[in-house]
């Protein structure tokens, strides 16, 4: 149960080796007392994250999980919640992609839509169908603020994003009487293993950051935030730029 | 016949939150208005289970159930017999104290256990085990009850009674927070009174050492009521200055004329209900500091003798209906605990560190309490216990954690009517005959049917 501060005691990550969604488990680990289910392909990365978590006194299982195979899912949300309720679910994983390479290549493009779309729509109506069962608990969806406004230069990842925020955002309206709180959480450049190699963007942040403003907003039941919270302005801003404008603009 | 005893109850969906106003979550609710229908909701219940609310004037989760069933039950509040000689009062759970006081006073009877507020069930204070002013002179509310009627898990309504066969069960029942079963009736033993006014005597102190000191001089003795509120916001001297307000019933000697004439009549006057629009914040240091200077300044430096009624001395609040809107829409949290004599130094680092903490509460209740009953989850036992408000605000979870483990490290414990936070390890350290009362729940509910989010949560 997520107590009356907004602490909870048990977490699903649903991308179990995401660095942002780690850094979300750490802070509440640090905390209280937290059960953690880390859901991911087995690897030596996810053992290790495992152990991490183990040795700041949490309770860990890992489940394993493949975004990309869809009917498993509802199987890995069953999984999930065999041990006992879960308070607080995090959809953590997505691919970043090569953005040229996205809309040219067949198979590249599908892939991200499968990935950051398809897949977190499959998990959320099965976590939202179990969730409303036990009456409780919060989702936080890891969105983008490259959602917010799809630009040229990533427009196939932008477009699963802006895809994936739509759906997490009506689900938490859908699910408001039913007690189930979502938070929708729109990073930008995060300093992370998907952008390793990448110039980092203005505004560019850490994953312990944003795992700070996630918990802030578990807590304090927010719909929308972005990480860190001046992407707010600049994003409002973005978004009203006409056209042939935005098309200039070095971004 | 009655046409509506055939009728199953009505149900709707529903969140709930307790008195603080946080962590709320979903549970179909049932609104029975007889003891059948009672048992028809219950029979009703899926795998989450059901728990027994009243008021829900606890402040965090024990009178809610996610996912499950949550019986209310404001709708059985019958008074079948209030007993003028014995002072013997028969009456459903869903009975709440104001009516009970109401209903008992021309009869010179009055409720032997008063909490804060007189909006609380007959249920809540038997399975919360209230306490009152008058901890240290009349125990907690489970020692005036006589019987209840219990329904247990296996559909059976049981007569329990607190050295009957099923003692163990009424002991696990008291400060059992609903989760032996749930009570429909009980017996209460009312106190004979001549008036419905105290007889008052205030003091003010100046600093904690003061404020120990005067309880702790044996003069808490000479008062059936007895309780302070302290100041927990200003630094240095200040700190720990408080206003005493203590006091018996009044006999009708010792009333002024004017009011002899119906000593038993009361009146509780409501100033107004506050509405719901009151932002996060505005429950501050600069206001809570104004608020408790004033406070501390309107009470007399010392004085003795003074009638008050009911309201003046006992519950002020209730000035002020759904006062805890003030917090805005976070709410707070009441963090009460209990330590024992012995532990006095902590109690001052305790207060000290409370000041020291940048968290302010305006609602400051210290007292002392007396004996503990038999019931293994009952909070009071002999000792100091301390009351304070948080509104909630990000530091807050860590510097309750540390509150929690300087309570523990002293072998005090938190109130489950007002915990709404604590680590389930912490919890069962506060209580060593947690497993005793275990054994009692598993005995008459080996299924966990009575169950709320506090219990999941605390792992109960």
């Amino acid at each position: 149960m997520i107590n009356a501060v907004g602490t909870p005691q048990s977490l699903l990550l649903l991308g179990g080796t995401s660095e942002i969604g780690l850094a979300v488990a750490e802070n509440y680990a640090r905390q209280a007392p937290l059960t953690v289910v880390l859901a991911a392909r087995p690897s030596e990365r996810l053992d290790a994250a495992a152990e991490k978590l183990r040795g700041l006194g949490a309770t860990v299982r890992t489940i394993p999980f493949d975004a990309k195979d869809i009917d498993s899912h509802p199987g890995v949300v069953e999984q999930a919640f065999a041990d006992g309720d879960i308070d607080v679910a995090v959809i953590a994983f997505g691919l970043l992609g090569d953005p040229e390479q996205a809309w040219q290549d067949h198979a590249t493009g599908v892939e991200l839509a499968q990935v950051n779309y398809t897949a977190p729509v499959s998990l959320g109506i099965a976590l939202a169908e179990r969730l409303r069962e036990q009456g409780h608990g919060s989702i936080v969806a890891l969105s983008s603020v490259a959602g917010e406004r799809v630009r040229r230069s990533n427009f196939v990842y932008g477009s699963t994003k802006a895809g994936f925020d739509g759906f997490y955002l009506g689900l938490g309206e859908a699910l408001r009487p039913d007690g189930i709180h979502v938070t929708v959480v729109r990073p930008g450049f995060v300093h992370t293993k998907m952008t390793e190699g990448l110039k980092a963007a203005p505004m560019a942040t850490t994953p312990d950051k944003v795992a700070e403003i996630v918990v802030d907003a578990v807590r304090r039941r927010r719909d929308l935030v972005w990480a860190p919270g001046q992407w707010r302005a600049v994003m409002s801003v973005l978004r009203h730029i006409p056209r042939p404008i935005f098309r200039k603009l070095p971004i | 016949m009655e046409a509506v005893s055939n009728a199953g109850p009505e149900f709707e969906t529903r969140a709930l939150t307790g008195w603080g106003r946080t962590a709320p979550s979903v549970a179909r609710v049932a609104h029975p208005t007889t003891e059948d229908q009672v048992i028809a909701a219950v029979a009703q219940a899926t795998e989450r289970g059901v728990i027994a609310r009243g008021l829900g004037r606890s402040y965090g989760d024990p009178a809610q159930n996610a996912g499950g069933m949550v019986v209310d039950m404001n709708g059985l509040d019958r008074i079948h017999s209030i007993d003028a000689d014995t002072g013997l009062a028969v009456i459903d759970a869903g009975v709440n104290l104001d009516q009970l006081m109401r209903a008992a006073l021309p009869f010179g009877l009055w409720v032997p256990v008063l909490p804060g507020t007189r909006q609380v069930t007959i249920g809540g204070a038997i399975g919360s085990d209230i306490h009152g002013k008058n901890h240290h002179t009349a125990g907690s509310f489970g020692n005036h009850v006589r019987s209840m009627d219990l329904l247990t898990a296996d559909g059976r309504v049981r007569t329990i009674t607190p050295d009957g066969p099923e003692s163990e069960l009424f002991w696990a029942t008291v400060g059992g927070m609903g989760l032996t079963g749930i009570i429909l009736r009980a017996t209460v033993a009312l106190k004979h009174i001549e008036s419905a006014y105290f007889v008052v005597d205030t003091d003010r102190t100046s600093t904690l050492d003061e404020t120990l000191s005067l309880f702790a001089d044996g003069s808490d003795e000479n008062y059936d009521y007895s309780m302070a509120w302290f100041d927990s916001i200003s630094t240095g001297d200040k700190l720990g200055r408080a206003v005493f307000s203590r006091g018996s019933l009044a006999t009708v000697d010792q009333l002024p004329k004017k009011l002899r004439a119906h000593p038993l009549k009361f009146d509780a006057p409501q100033l107004l209900t506050l509405p719901n629009v009151f932002p996060n914040g505005l429950a501050n240091k600069l206001t809570f500091r104004a608020l408790g200077e004033a406070w501390y300044r309107k009470a007399p430096k010392q004085a003795r003798g003074q009638i008050q009624n009911l309201t003046a001395f006992y519950h002020p609040l209730d000035l002020f209906g759904e006062w805890n809107r003030a917090y805005g829409p976070n709410g707070f949290l009441q963090y009460q605990f209990i330590i024992p004599f012995e532990a006095d130094a902590d109690l001052r680092r305790i207060v000290r560190r409370i000041a020291e903490s940048g968290h302010v509460s305006f609602l400051n209740v210290l007292k002392r309490m007396g004996e503990g009953n038999a019931a293994p989850l009952s909070f009071p036992r002999p000792g100091w216990t301390i009351t304070v408000d948080f509104p909630i605000t990000p530091g807050l979870p860590a510097f309750c954690a540390e509150l929690d483990e300087l309570v523990l490290g002293v072998g005090g414990r938190l109130y489950l009517a007002k915990e709404s936070r604590t680590a389930p390890e912490t919890f069962h350290r506060m209580y060593p005959r947690l497993d005793e009362w275990r054994k009692v729940r598993h005995s008459v509910d080996p299924g966990g049917l009575f169950i709320s989010d506090q219990a999941r949560r605390l792992e109960l």
